[in-house]
């Protein structure tokens, strides 16, 4: 049993509430925990991690509760999202000492494993201080893997990596994802969490937004209307000339421009171009007006 | 002594603590410690009883506490700063293991940072292995064993554990512990020099309290200040996102 399961989880700071009321459950497999910066993700992962209590509800991983519980860290690794090692140890000392204090019967093969796994082993003998982000971020992983947990926890893995270091990480999480282990990461990055997981779990303000197949999730956010604001030479005759298109659902003028919401994007941008050529009108500036992922998450708290 | 992880804590802890170059900040009270004594015992002064209040006043209200400090504050307190603790706490180590082995490296690292350089300092003054010179080093082994229980305790409570713990040494020991007896109780350089004038006996000391009470008041705050660091050190939180 390795499932980490909240049942009507929250937590308070004083007035402030960071998590309201979450239930899920998180199984075998690489699992997304997505949401805007401040939405709730780290919180949650210190619920579930052991390093915060719950101020209300009940935080298990395979049925035992993870807070004031340090046996739980024998199936369980964390990832942290601060970047601070002990930056004096080299790469291999430091996943020994991890090693050691798991109590592993041989913390030397067991960190050449983890080091093997996270293809760290020609850095090993380098001092943590000479790493790059990336690198840090692998012997972090490889420290969290050294007692084979079958519950993996990372805190913005991606954060702070170039685009190598993304793909080779990604490729990481899918391999142990494969393997078995439940597999829980946070990311603020939409498209990080596409690459990698089919399950997500979509946290907005403290609250539980979405769950569940990203695909299905995927077409719920891009069949919602889509918002842009047109700028034009004669922005209320074209306003009048869309409104009777079918995939145009409204429009407003505004001060800034022409406001049209269009049910489907790719039939409305056609369109667009088509009608100002026929109609004489000088097409100055389109943008989309929700494009932001927290308009997508927004979205998705309404529906 | 607490078994693999014990002993990897207290390594961990003490490559921390020696690599950092604080460690050229334990050395320097030491070293004024002896140079000064040196210096005395060179220029012959009028009064005889200068050991004492050199190796006592200056020794365990100056260089003992504030050593202490700056060690005591540092084994764990550095870690919970730069978060890198997380490290250490995300394994199935007992929070007890925790605290007890970095509160022993604080401790010996304290001993061998002033206890040591008061028994030199002790011998050179006092030209021999005489009763004030033992009495000085054996009431700093028993300072430093009971101050950074004290100083571990701060730094798990609070992140401003020097500023607390200056407060405490200025305020309760150096000044309330002058004037309200009842303050003496509580005071670990007052245990420490129970414990040397118990040996030297002299006057000299200003040591206030009696062996038996020296000893006893400093287990019961090592071993509370302790099992509350632990306490504490189980509850540990991360802060979550900025809210």
């Amino acid at each position: 049993m390795s499932d980490i399961e909240l049942r009507n989880v929250s937590r308070w700071y004083g007035n402030v509430v960071a998590i309201n009321d979450i239930t899920m459950t998180i199984g075998q497999g690489v699992t997304g925990l997505l949401g805007p910066n401040g939405a709730g993700k780290s919180t949650l992962l210190h619920l579930i991690a052991g390093f915060l209590a719950p101020s209300r509800g009940e935080v298990t991983i395979g049925g035992t509760a993870s807070w004031h519980n340090p046996d739980i860290y024998r199936v369980l690794g964390l990832v942290p999202e601060r970047d601070s090692v002990y930056a004096f140890l080299t790469g291999e000392d430091f996943v020994r000492a991890t090693a050691r204090l798991h109590t592993l019967p041989d913390p030397e093969a067991a960190a050449r494993r983890a080091i093997g796994i996270v293809e760290m082993a020609d850095a090993q003998d380098r001092k943590i201080s000479t790493y790059s982000k990336g690198m840090r971020q692998r012997i972090k992983v490889a420290a969290a893997l050294v007692h084979d947990p079958q519950v993996l926890l990372l805190d913005e893995p991606f954060n702070g990596m170039d685009p190598r270091q993304r793909l080779h990480m990604m490729e990481l999480l899918e391999r142990l994802g494969a393997e078995g282990r439940t597999i829980l990461f946070s990311s603020h990055i939409l498209e990080e969490v596409e690459r990698l997981s089919g399950t997500i779990q979509v946290i907005v303000s403290g609250r539980l937004a979405a769950s569940g197949d990203f695909r299905a999730i995927r077409r719920l956010m891009t069949s919602r209307p889509h918002v842009f604001l047109v700028r034009t030479s004669d922005d209320r005759r074209l306003g009048a000339t869309l409104i009777g298109r079918p995939a145009v659902t409204g429009v407003e003028v505004t001060g800034k421009g022409l406001q049209v919401r269009a049910s489907d994007y790719g039939a409305f941008s056609r369109e667009l171009a088509a009608l100002t050529r026929e109609q004489g009108i000088r097409l100055r500036e389109l943008l989309p007006e929700d494009e932001s992922l927290e308009s997508v998450f927004a979205y998705l708290v309404e529906s | 002594m607490f078994g693999v992880q014990g002993r990897v804590v207290a390594s961990l802890t003490l490559r921390a603590t020696m690599g950092r170059k604080r460690v050229f900040l334990f050395a320097i009270p030491p070293l004024i410690l002896v140079l000064v004594t040196v210096l005395l015992k060179l220029a012959h002064p009028p009064a005889t009883d200068w050991p004492s209040h050199i190796l006592g006043d200056f020794g365990f209200s100056v260089v003992l506490p504030l050593t202490a400090l700056i060690i005591g504050t540092s084994v764990l307190g550095a870690e919970i700063d730069d978060g890198s603790v997380i490290h250490l706490l995300a394994t199935p180590v007992r929070r007890s293991t925790v605290i007890v082995s970095k509160f022993v490296v604080a401790a010996l690292l304290t001993m061998i940072f002033v206890a040591i350089p008061e028994l030199i300092a002790g011998l050179i003054a006092t030209g021999g292995a005489t009763r004030l010179a033992v009495g000085l080093f054996v009431g700093a082994l028993a300072g430093s064993v009971i101050y950074n229980a004290v100083f571990v305790m701060i730094s798990v409570v609070t992140t401003r554990a020097i500023a607390v713990g200056l407060l405490y040494l200025l305020v309760w020991e150096a000044v309330l512990g002058n004037f309200a007896s009842g303050a003496r109780l509580l005071s670990v350089e007052q245990y420490s020099l129970g414990v040397a004038n118990s040996i030297a006996r002299t006057a000299s000391l200003n040591a206030h309290l009696g062996l038996s009470t020296a000893i006893g008041m400093g287990a019961v705050v090592t071993v509370a200040t302790l099992a509350f660091a632990i306490r504490r050190l189980a509850s540990f939180s991360l802060k979550g996102d900025a809210v």
